[in-house]
């Protein structure tokens, strides 16, 4: 068995070039792997995290009759007493904030410039609102009574040429169908590092909110984090509400998200199959090149008496040393990728898929399990690639092959 | 006692339409021992025979014996163990192998043999003495003349004791002093271990080094 090694090492220092250059291939194979996963994880697994975290919460309990892209301010399309349903909800151990939320629909305008926005009533102070407070850039954060206070964010601020003390004219829908305006301040300005959120979501004290509306007591939802996503279906099916509410998930909240991460992951898939069939077609050719190369080599050793599987051995040997070798520099190689990749990241700004909410810089994150299921694949790959060759020097007749090259 | 025995083998080779018949009945026995050389012209038979007796190829038809046993009736795996135990070569070309050194190339059928460490080493370093080489044994095949190449085979050969040695002309590729230094190691091990050689050769110089010469001519034995 050591022997097998030591010949296949020496082997493989025979023509230290190509063998460098398999495993270099192995490598690269590695390491693009490394990279995308960690990409993925990186957008993929915080997008819909961030979108649970900022837009829609794990759970929303709301009023059977709302329709969320008409943001209705009906009272029967609201949750009445919405501060009891939530403290309801918040006694559940596995939540971590249930608080009630106000959408409505108008616009803010200041001199000759307006823009549209998704007025959003929140309560300050609840952990849920921690990712706003988070993202202040400038001037302050909202308290519960603020009476002429709005929160913005960073693109609208720039559109409407904005800065925190400045005035701002906002109009929106009431509960009775009517317009009503005010002048606000604003107050602060945020960012999530999301254009799709950050261009439209501005923020009011949810009392402020209510008594704009006259929704008075009402609340469009009720926003509800977990302590952790994985949690959903556990806890889903423990909540009772009245019968008219409903109970949305994120998933349901996300459906556009969650189809279209579906649909990349099976694209990725596909993009796996190539890199690795790369690596294993590089792999095939090396290695079946050696075993042509050395056809009388494999001829003595049979002479001498070494049996097929042994010569199967010493030809899997070569691989496996080179998917060893591959797999170090591809780990080295996948790390620095990785590395170099999120100095800048890879800014997208505002890409332009309505409904889903992705960070404006995809960064890529570097997971263990994903780590080692790339570099399990690749030495798989690469030592079921040594076989093809391995199986044909094994089946090589000593006689054919002493013949050879006479 | 008889190490080789050959009852009316043939062998036909087919390539496309036309069929080679290189043995054409060859009747021979090899005893205990003999030093003997397989002579004839060029094309006559002398390689193939010497495969046949080898277990590295199987005859159309016939049989032959090898150490009492009927060695056309086995498998790949259990004709790979018979040369392994009871059969030693040496070619033409220096058939080592090229990573190894002289010492793993001797070492080699004795680890395919399951020997231990220890009688590896014990033998490894006697055979090296036997040929001469035991300032060599650490050198690599491409740092050792052809003659030093194929003194390292007769060791390898000779290494797990086996009963027979088949060589396929060993100086063809040497000069006369190498040639003759080959024989002479040849002969030696033959006179001190009894391990039987048989020799293809054209080589007159090599011929006179033989006790028994069998002639073939057109795949048959013309004279034994
Ligand atoms: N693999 C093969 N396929 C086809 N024909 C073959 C093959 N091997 C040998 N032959 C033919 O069989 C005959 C005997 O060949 P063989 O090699 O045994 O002769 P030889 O006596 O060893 O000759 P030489 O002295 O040139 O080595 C020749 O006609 C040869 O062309
Ligand atoms: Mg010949």
């Amino acid at each position: 068995m050591i022997q097998i090694f030591k010949m296949a090492f020496r082997d493989l220092g025979r023509n230290r070039r190509r063998s460098f250059f398999s495993a270099l291939a192995v490598a690269i194979g590695l390491a693009l792997l490394m990279l995308m996963s960690s990409v993925i994880a990186g957008e993929m697994g915080s997008a819909i995290e961030s979108a649970i975290r900022l837009s829609s919460g794990h759970i929303q309990i709301r009023a059977a009759t709302y329709n969320e892209n008409k943001s209705s301010l009906k009272w029967e399309d609201l949750v009445a007493d919405p501060e009891k349903v939530a403290s309801q909800i918040a006694a559940y151990s596995q939540v971590k904030a249930a608080t009630p939320r106000l959408y409505a629909s108008g616009f803010l305008s200041s001199g000759t410039q307006s823009a549209g926005a998704r007025i959003t009533g929140i309560d300050p102070l609840s952990p849920a609102s921690d990712p706003y407070r988070a993202g202040l850039i400038s001037g302050e954060y909202l308290s519960p009574d603020d009476h002429d206070s709005v929160l913005i964010g960073k693109p609208m601020a720039e559109k409407l040429n904005l800065s925190a003390g400045d005035k701002v004219s906002l109009s929106l829908n009431t509960a009775d169908g009517n317009v009503q305006e005010q002048t606000f301040t604003v107050k602060g300005i945020y960012t999530t590092d999301t254009y799709g959120f950050d261009s439209a979501t501005i923020f009011l004290p949810l009392a402020k909110a209510q008594a704009l509306t006259q929704t008075e007591n009402h609340a469009s939802t009720i926003f509800v984090l977990l302590n952790d996503t994985s949690l959903t279906d556990l806890v889903v099916p423990a909540l009772t509400v009245p019968a008219n509410l409903q109970i949305k998930t994120w998933r349901e909240l996300n459906a556009l998200f969650v189809e279209w991460e579906t649909m990349a992951q099976s694209y990725i898939g596909i993009f796996y199959m190539i890199i690795l069939a790369i690596t294993a077609s590089v792999i095939i050719n090396t290695l079946i090149m050696s075993v042509y190369e050395r056809t009388r080599e494999i001829g003595i050793l049979s002479a001498i008496g070494m049996r097929g599987s042994r010569i199967l051995g010493l030809f899997l040997a070569e691989s496996s040393l080179l998917a060893v070798g591959g797999v170090i520099m591809g780990l080295l190689l996948g790390v620095l990728a990785i590395y170099l990749f999120n100095i800048n990241g890879f800014y997208i700004g505002n890409m332009g898929l309505t409904g889903i909410l992705v960070t404006d810089t995809i960064r890529a994150k570097l997971t263990l399990d994903n780590t080692i299921n790339v570099t399990v694949m690749t030495f798989i790959v690469t030592i079921l690639s040594g076989l093809v060759p391995a199986i044909t020097a094994s089946r090589l007749e000593p006689v054919a092959a002493l013949r050879a090259e006479k | 006692m008889e190490v080789v025995k050959i009852e009316n083998i043939t062998r036909v080779y087919k390539v496309g339409q036309i069929e080679t018949h290189a043995l054409r009945g060859v009747n021979l026995t090899i005893e205990n021992g003999e030093f003997t050389a397989l002579v004839g012209p060029s094309g006559s038979g002398k390689t193939t025979l010497l495969q046949m007796i080898g277990c590295l190829d199987q005859p159309s038809t016939g049989r032959v014996f090898v150490d009492g046993k009927d060695v056309t009736t086995l498998n790949r795996n259990q004709r790979a163990d018979m040369r392994k135990g009871h059969i030693g070569f040496i070619f033409q070309f220096f058939a080592l192998i090229p990573t190894l050194s002289a010492y793993e190339n001797i070492e080699m059928p004795l680890l395919l043999n399951g020997h231990s460490p220890a009688e590896r080493k014990a033998r490894v370093e006697e055979l090296l003495q036997a040929v001469d080489l035991a300032d060599r044994a650490n050198n690599r095949p491409d740092q050792l003349s052809g003659g030093q190449q194929q003194r390292v085979a007769i060791a390898r050969a000779l290494a797990p004791k086996p009963a027979l040695i088949l060589a396929d002309e060993p100086t063809a590729n040497l000069d006369t002093a190498n040639g003759e230094q080959v024989m002479e190691i040849m002969t030696r091990l033959n006179k001190e271990t009894g391990v039987t050689f048989v020799f293809a050769t054209h080589d007159p110089r090599v011929i006179k080094y033989a006790r028994r010469v069998v002639t073939l001519r057109d795949g048959l034995v013309v004279q034994a």
